[in-house]
């Protein structure tokens, strides 16, 4: 990687918030010499569509404000943001399908201290929409009325995710999808991505960064989405239908269990050690046996944690079955667009050939229906063997 | 059996308490029926520990015989499975020792270690089979010289359930109520209704486009407690397997289908039948009902009775169905 110019490097295609973050960031230094600092605010609120780096632009303003110099990039204080380990940000990555209210007042009352550094105290809360109904309210009050020195950035995908009373107490920081020819340049000149690599994964990707980076640098992942890119032209009959889904199902459960099983051996062996497992001496056993309760909730949130990587492992699949049929439907209307899809272009052919773009539209529909059935907790094989019946009918 | 034909050791295999108990209460009936004055020690593995098996198994100062049960034998501590062991090499002649162990790979050591001594094995599985349970419903009035018709021994056994203590029980009371030969009319006169109807069966009639004894089970199954949730994914099975053998993609062995169904091989003709005037069309409708009633189910509707009576009838309709 370059040595970083200043924190705002890593964000891509985003040359209007960078402005919109750096004025924000010299007011804020304003402020802290005793001066007006009107163009700071005490509450944050990152939108933008998934991919186009929310969290990345959440970090980076983070740092500006923490840094002496207004966000250098390599002081010892842009390091510990960019680390996770500065003592003043607190990092918020609800890790399970949602947030509850419990830990949102946890996270009020450590967010209302003063920082040790004596610049500012900020909670960068990633994923914000996933916090429940009541867990919301309870932040609304904190992101009114903050301590002088706290300042939250919250990020969502849109300013509708959020309660709205919440959002009009934001200051309202919006990310664009960032244009191919800039993911491009990122990956080739940061990751050091061949050219015709980073232009496919670019395509492909659509403009969510990492996801073209997960492209280009990882083969396996690149597989699976040729796999499920080979789905539609594979339909050719009920029992190929069943197939896919089942093979959709398989995927995604791998996935989540190569992500998962290891770090989930880990914290439950790290938390046994923890109630003194393998220990001697008076009370060990005890002890030990006091572990029970603890295990079982971290095991409740391993699986929860696992449910989130499976759903959001589906919804990546589904999104490339639509991009497939986008380009279908493309190519039907004479659409000069950009493919996404692009290296599957017989499929792409045989399928556009094959039907009418009124049926590519209720493909996509059926696609977009299994999504939501699934994050309505219907079971992901039932939900998928529904759509694939659905793609193969038309 | 008299008390000396008593093999010295006998292993229970098996996981159907009832049988079990059986099994165990004849030997010691004919232990006693050659020496009545016999010690009997039925032990549980929480009551066992190697003091008490050496004081059970060691010579008797009035030199009665003994009968030593060890129950749930999987489930003794690996220390004591030694101790059993080393008795078993070594046996004390007036005592008769009966293991009981459910089978399976847990605490199988010692259920080789038994045979090897030369054990008489006993089988005391649970029956899974309904033709085993009618079996055992026919045996049950055979024993006590008394005969049931086929029917009616089908309808005892829809009214009962699969569990086999119940099922005895109520052979018990037919016996006692009853006279002669007993028939059909006989059992509804005590039984009636059906204790167990699964998700399973629901499925399966509403595929074979059988409307109203789908309905009927459904009801049942409802109203005997099976979760919305298990009969939906059961539908959801049976229309998979309509899909996998109504249109089987090209050069995919039998063996495979039935991989992908999720049926035992020799469910595939069974699946045949049913696939029988479905349509490609009809079993497309038929997933995405499921789909839809499975949202139903988990709150996106008000009712799950409702919308599973609702998929069973749209189901049932779509088989034949030609267009959408």
């Amino acid at each position: 990687m370059l040595k970083r110019m200043s924190v705002f490097d890593d964000l891509v295609g985003q040359d209007t918030v960078i402005e919109q973050l750096r004025s924000a960031t010299r007011a804020a230094g304003e402020q802290l010499a005793g001066g007006a600092g009107g163009g700071m605010t005490h509450a944050w609120l990152f939108t933008g569509p998934p991919g186009s780096g929310r969290a990345e632009a959440a970090r980076a303003f983070a740092a500006a404000l923490q840094c002496a110099d207004g966000g250098c990039g390599h002081c010892s204080s842009c390091h510990q943001v960019f680390a996770g380990t500065h003592t003043d940000v607190l990092y918020v990555r609800p890790s399970g399908l949602s947030f509850g209210v419990d830990r949102t007042r946890e996270l009020v009352l450590r967010a209302a201290s003063r920082p040790t550094s004596g610049r500012f105290r900020i909670v960068l809360f990633e994923d914000a929409d996933r916090a429940t109904e009541a867990a919301s309210n309870a932040l609304l009050k904190a992101v009114e009325e903050p301590s002088p020195r706290t300042v939250w950035l919250l990020c969502t995908p849109t300013a509708e995710d959020m309660l709205v009373t919440i959002r009009s107490r934001c200051r309202q920081v919006r990310l664009r999808t960032p244009p191919t020819r800039a993911v491009v340049d990122v990956l080739v000149n940061r990751d050091g991505v061949a050219p015709d690599t980073a232009a496919e994964a670019a395509r492909a990707a659509a403009g969510h960064i990492e996801r073209a980076r997960r492209l280009a640098t990882d083969p396996d992942a690149r597989e699976r989405r040729s796999e499920v890119l080979a789905i539609p032209a594979r339909l050719d009959g009920m029992g190929a239908c069943v197939s896919a889904a089942a093979r959709l199902y398989e995927l995604a459960e791998a996935e989540a269990k190569a992500t998962t099983s290891a770090l989930d051996e880990q914290e439950k062996s790290d938390l046994k050690a923890a109630f003194g497992e393998g220990g001697t001496g008076k009370g060990v056993a005890k002890a030990v046996r006091g572990a029970a309760g603890a295990i079982k909730d971290l095991e409740e949130q391993q699986k929860r944690r696992a449910t989130r990587i499976k759903r959001d492992t589906y919804d990546l699949a589904l999104m490339d079955l639509v991009a497939f049929y986008r380009d279908v439907l493309a190519i039907q209307l004479g659409a000069r667009v950009e493919l996404s899809t692009g290296a599957h272009e017989a499929d792409l052919m045989r399928v556009a050939r094959a039907s009418s773009p009124e049926s590519t539209l209720r493909r996509i529909d059926a696609i977009m229906a299994c999504r939501e059935r699934i994050a309505a907790n219907v079971h992901p094989q039932i939900a998928m063997e529904a759509m694939t019946a659905a793609l193969y009918m038309g | 059996m008299s008390s000396a034909s008593v093999p010295p050791l006998s292993i229970i295999v098996g996981d159907e308490e009832l049988l079990v108990d059986r099994a165990v209460a004849e030997l010691v009936a004919a232990v006693r029926a050659g020496d009545l004055e016999v010690d009997v020690h039925d032990l549980v593995p929480s009551q066992v520990t190697a003091g008490k098996l050496v004081e059970v198994t060691s010579p008797s100062l009035f030199g009665e015989r003994r009968v030593v049960v060890l129950r749930s034998a999987q489930d003794l501590t690996k220390d004591l499975v030694a101790e059993v062991t080393g008795y078993l090499k070594d046996p004390a002649d007036d005592v008769v020792m009966v293991l009981a162990h459910a089978g399976g790979a847990k605490g199988k050591a010692l259920l080789e270690a038994a045979t090897k001594a030369g054990a008489t094995r006993i089988n005391c599985a649970k029956p899974t089979k309904a033709a085993e349970r009618l079996q055992f419903i026919k045996g049950e009035f055979s024993r006590a010289d008394r005969q049931i018709t086929a029917d009616a021994a089908q309808a005892l056994l829809d009214a009962v359930g699969s569990d086999l203590r119940e099922i005895a029980a109520a052979c018990t009371q037919l016996v006692v109520d009853t006279d002669g030969r007993v028939d059909a009319a006989a059992v509804a006169r005590y039984h009636t209704g059906k204790a167990e109807a699964s998700g399973f069966t629901v499925a399966d009639r509403t595929v074979e486009g059988r409307l109203p004894e789908a309905l009927e089970q459904l009801r049942w199954s409802l109203a005997v407690g099976t979760a919305p949730v298990l009969i939906n994914s059961a539908l959801a099975g049976a229309v998979r397997g309509l899909a996998v053998v109504a249109q089987p993609q090209r050069g995919v062995a039998d063996a495979e289908l039935a991989k992908r169904a999720k049926v035992p091989p020799w469910k595939l003709r069974t699946l045949r039948q049913q696939a029988r005037g479905w349509t490609p069309q009809g079993v497309a409708r038929a997933m995405a009902v499921i789909a839809e009633t499975d949202a139903l189910i988990k709150g996106a509707g008000r009712d799950p009775a409702y919308a599973l009576e609702r998929a069973v009838i749209e189901i049932a309709a779509a088989r034949g169905s030609v267009l959408r």
